[in-house]
């Protein structure tokens, strides 16, 4: 078994590409906790944000690896994407609240039976 | 020796900011937090030879989508009482134990491809992210995928525009009526 973290190289101890893998899989797991845990629907946004970066961290972190520039411009459409549906989960939200006023998921139980 | 005290330090922050994100009460820390991971993604990509992408990353998710949630967070109205009640029993250790979960899970699959070490690191092209190596990939071979996006944002746009006028205006019943 490899040690998880640690690896020495020749030359001394050096960044590696998996520490970026495992700082995104921490990120993205606090992120997921998060979407879990929070009821207010902006923090519940916002984790999904942090989540999409963990995973552009890994891609850039692969490229720097695999040694191509393919993964930066799918970190550019993930921005975009990104971008498009913050725009447009802002607007749900902020209709939402003019309507129910409140933020909070559980409150928005109108399709229960 | 010295990228690994920065890596450390920039980490330490990073996850120092996705915590303070999560655990707050008050949204607008919230985004405080997010806010510092955010600038911590930039320095990694900068690390990580993306210059580019690390300057996308400042103007565009620090900037303009920060912007954005501070912008709606003082649109609805940060001092409302925030209910601790929880609807479903032991939500709260229950996402904690999944979040620790997923954690160990991710490692163990990360690890599959890092076994592998590092590859040659040799590029067809120059794989030092600037503006120009970046630009040439994407307007060659990702033509279209980026044309797409442009529908993509107009209809982004469209739609926003579409939700603002669909709330201004009257309707014939009220769903909060029927609740109060």
């Amino acid at each position: 078994m490899m040690p998880l973290f640690a690896q020495v190289s020749s030359s001394g101890l050096s960044v590696e590409p998996h520490w970026y893998m495992a700082l995104a899989a921490i990120l993205f797991a606090i992120g997921a906790a998060g979407l879990l845990l929070r009821r207010n629907a902006l923090v519940m946004f916002m984790s999904i944000e942090l989540m999409l970066n963990a995973v552009n961290l890994t891609f850039v972190a692969a490229d720097t690896g695999i040694g191509s520039i393919e993964g930066q411009i799918s970190v550019l459409f993930v921005m975009v994407v990104a971008a498009a549906e913050v725009t447009v989960g802002l607007a749900i939200i902020v209709a939402v609240f003019r309507k129910r006023a409140t933020a909070s998921v559980d409150e928005l139980s109108g399709l229960k039976g | 020796m010295v990228e690994v005290i920065l890596f450390v330090i920039v980490a330490l922050t990073a996850i120092a900011g996705a915590v303070t994100m999560v655990s707050v009460r008050n949204p607008v820390y919230s985004a405080m937090g997010l806010l510092l991971t955010m600038f911590s993604m930039a320095v990694f990509y900068v690390m990580n030879n993306a210059h580019f992408v690390a300057a996308v990353q400042v103007l565009i998710y620090a900037g303009a989508v920060m912007t954005l949630f501070l912008f709606v967070i003082m649109l609805i109205g940060v001092d409302q009482v925030i209910d601790t009640d929880e609807n479903i029993p032991f939500q709260r250790p229950m996402a904690i134990g999944l979040g620790g979960a997923l954690v160990f899970l991710l490692v163990i699959a990360a690890r599959a491809a890092w076994i592998t070490g590092r590859s040659s690191g040799v590029c067809s092209i120059d794989c030092n992210g600037t503006i120009e190596n970046v630009s040439e990939e994407l307007f060659g071979a990702w033509l279209l995928p980026f044309e797409a996006t442009v529908l993509l944002l107009t209809i982004a746009a469209v739609g926003t525009i579409a939700l603002a006028q669909f709330v201004a205006r009257p309707r014939l019943v009220d769903a909060t009526e029927d609740e109060q």
